[in-house]
């Protein structure tokens, strides 16, 4: 249903048009970004793909809002995210953005509970609400048994999932999830993947950025980066007719 | 993000690094502890003084020979030991030339060596009238003083300070033994109580004998007339300063000085040794402060460097806050807590040491110690203001950090 009304012409979550990022370093100056035009709408289920040295973490940290453009325009949800403040893309950052990273970053000595609480902490969130939020994000991804758990007792997959349920917990805009898959074992891999493909049924918007064909087959959508451009951006249809890798997967 | 969470983010952060936070804290805690010490010594002490003084008598008026303003040199040949005589003892206790004085003491004193049986004592042996128990405040433990009576008779009769007792029988109901003194005989008549705990032990290492006997026998020769100090008891101590008058006019009169300033007598107040004493401690006090000051500072420069390891190491921690969009001044509120509670728990500890101390140093060293409430207070607001003041360098660093570095680093 979201997907039609994406379809008939919704605000999209993330449209960036002519996205350019260079970074100083004395006199040498390299451009990261060189022009990136994209549209992700509301639901969507995007792999960013690319090598290392692409220009996919820079892409990465400036739909994450931890970084800004330096020229260009990007709009998350409708929104002009260029031009704020550090304290406002905090605050963009907090509400509509559920960040997975590769290293998991939870905190060593909080629980489970309230490692997935803490982006409520921020957001102002009621502590009766956010414990009731965050237990319930960590039952949707398997966890409801582990609540009270240090990371240190957690395996590596089921770390990764308690960082989905901290992405899930605020209701973000969208889920933007960095290699989440690189330093797990195939098995936890498929986990959070088949986790990652369940929240896109009940109709979340993801942006999975990897470097793993095999990965980024499980998205709906790939966007291939290349030199700082988008050198294709396909549905997966199409990819998965023309790559023998996406059917091994599929099958595996 | 609430104060309470800020806190127990805080609390929780400096438990996770129990014994760093506690050796961080260590500075602050002995200068919090050695400022509750000092002060309470320097308090301890000026009590100590006052109780001694007011046991003396805080109405009582010291007339010593020789004069504290001689700054000309001229009269040193007068000597400070002859410039008083018994006559002028007399003179003050006159109703009509000092009419404030209560009473008078004379004493004339000498150190001499007294013998009771084989042994050997040598004490101040002091010659004085028989108002000496009331002007001096003292009491008579065992016998009596010796009387009126006994003065006009130049009875040999001698009265033992308590330590003088036990010295010379190892006890001190000695009443109605006989010492020697320089080679002259004298009955025990009366033992004289113990001045009290806190006062110096002299106070109970004395002989006291009639002036009358004293000068006749012990004491005689050409400065026999002479005599050391005269003890002038006001009446009260309100009329203190008029008695004082009174005092300085009459000898005046008596030695036949005009200028006050010339005067070959001294007229001391134990108020005045009271204030001489409070600003020596008072002294005392600003000086140990001080050095609780500078162990403070190190205290503080200890914090500063522990938050800043602290912001280092907990890089990543801060950058992925700052992702999950903590705002700077979340950042920077967390680590000032941080080092605030550092620093007030630096502060309770050295109150509760501090007050450890008070309780038992007044045994090891025999002086007491006073808590004073305001100080303690003041010291725990200081020991957090430290850890605040401290922390806002390290603070602020961590609440600049990028938040991609941050994630980055390792």
């Amino acid at each position: 249903m979201q997907q039609d009304a994406v379809d008939a012409g919704g605000v999209p979550v993330i449209d960036l048009q002519d996205a350019r990022k260079t970074y100083r370093s004395g006199e040498i100056e390299f451009e990261a970004l060189r022009g990136v035009d994209l549209t992700v709408t509301e639901g969507e289920y995007v792999a960013i793909m690319g090598p290392s040295g692409s220009g996919k973490s820079t892409l990465m940290n400036i739909l994450g809002c931890l970084d800004v453009l330096t020229s260009g325009a990007y709009r998350l949800g409708g929104d002009d995210v260029e031009h704020l403040s550090e304290v406002q893309l905090a605050q963009v950052r907090n509400r509509r953005i559920g960040f997975v990273f590769q290293q998991f970053h939870l905190l060593p000595s909080l629980s489970a509970w309230r490692n997935v609480e803490l982006p409520m902490v921020y957001g102002g969130i009621d502590r009766g609400i956010r414990r009731d939020r965050a237990a319930q994000a960590l039952a949707r991804v398997g966890l409801a048994d582990r609540l009270d758990n240090r990371p240190g007792e957690l395996s590596g997959g089921q770390q990764q999932r308690v960082a989905v349920a901290r992405a899930l917990a605020g209701e973000p805009t969208m889920i933007l999830a960095d290699e989440p898959t690189g330093n797990l074992d195939s098995a936890s891999t498929e986990d959070v993947l088949t986790l990652f493909d369940e929240l896109h049924e009940a109709g979340r918007t993801i942006v999975l950025i990897t470097h793993e064909p095999e990965v980024a087959h499980r998205a709906r959508r790939i966007v291939s980066v290349h030199d700082g451009r988008i050198a294709s951006d396909e549905f997966s249809d199409a990819v998965s007719a023309g790559r023998s890798g996406v059917t091994r997967e599929r099958t595996a | 993000m609430n104060l309470q969470e800020t806190f127990s983010t805080a609390w929780h952060a400096i438990r996770t690094h129990a014994l760093r936070s506690l050796l961080t804290i260590l500075g602050i805690l002995i200068g919090i502890a050695a400022v509750i010490v000092t002060v309470g010594l320097g308090l301890g002490t000026q009590k100590d003084v006052s109780e001694q003084i007011n046991s003396l008598g805080s109405n009582l008026l010291i007339v010593s020979p020789g004069s504290s303003t001689d700054s000309a040199g001229m009269r040193s040949g007068f000597g400070t030991g002859s410039t008083l005589t018994l006559d002028d003892a007399t003179a003050l206790g006159s109703e009509i030339a000092a009419p404030d004085v209560q009473s008078t003491a004379a004493e004339k004193t000498s150190s001499l060596s007294v013998v009771a049986n084989d042994t050997n004592w040598t004490t101040s042996v002091t010659a004085t009238t028989v108002t000496w128990p009331e002007v001096r405040s003292r009491e008579v433990a065992y016998g009596a003083f010796f009387d009126q009576d006994d003065y006009d008779s130049d009875a040999h009769v001698v009265v033992l300070g308590s330590q003088t007792a036990v010295e010379l029988f190892g006890r001190a109901s000695v009443v109605g033994q006989t010492v020697t003194i320089d080679g002259v005989g004298f009955d025990i008549i009366g033992v004289l109580a113990e001045a009290g705990a806190s006062s110096s032990t002299d106070l109970d290492d004395l002989a006291l004998v009639p002036m009358s006997t004293a000068v006749s026998t012990v004491m005689g020769g050409t400065r026999a007339a002479s005599i050391s100090t005269i003890y002038v008891k006001a009446g009260s101590d309100a009329v203190l300063s008029a008695a004082y008058q009174e005092v300085q006019a009459t000898l005046l009169n008596l030695h036949g000085i005009t200028d006050a300033d010339s005067a070959d007598f001294t007229v001391s107040s134990q108020t005045a040794l009271v204030s001489t004493a409070t600003s020596v401690y008072r002294t005392l006090t600003v000086l140990l402060t001080g050095v609780a000051a500078l162990s403070l500072l190190v205290g503080g420069i200890g914090v500063m460097n522990i938050m800043l390891v602290s912001v280092t190491e907990r890089t990543r921690e801060i950058g992925l806050r700052k992702a999950l969009g903590a705002p700077p001044g979340a950042i920077r509120d967390q680590f000032l807590t941080e080092a605030g509670v550092l620093g007030l728990a630096g502060g309770l500890i050295g109150v509760v040491l501090g007050l450890l101390a008070t309780w038992i140093l007044p045994g090891i060293i025999g002086s007491s110690l006073v808590v004073s409430i305001p100080v303690v207070m003041l010291s725990l607001v200081m020991a957090v203001a430290i850890g605040l003041v401290f922390g806002v360098y390290p603070a602020t660093r961590a609440a600049r950090l990028a938040p991609i570095d941050a994630l980055r680093s390792e």
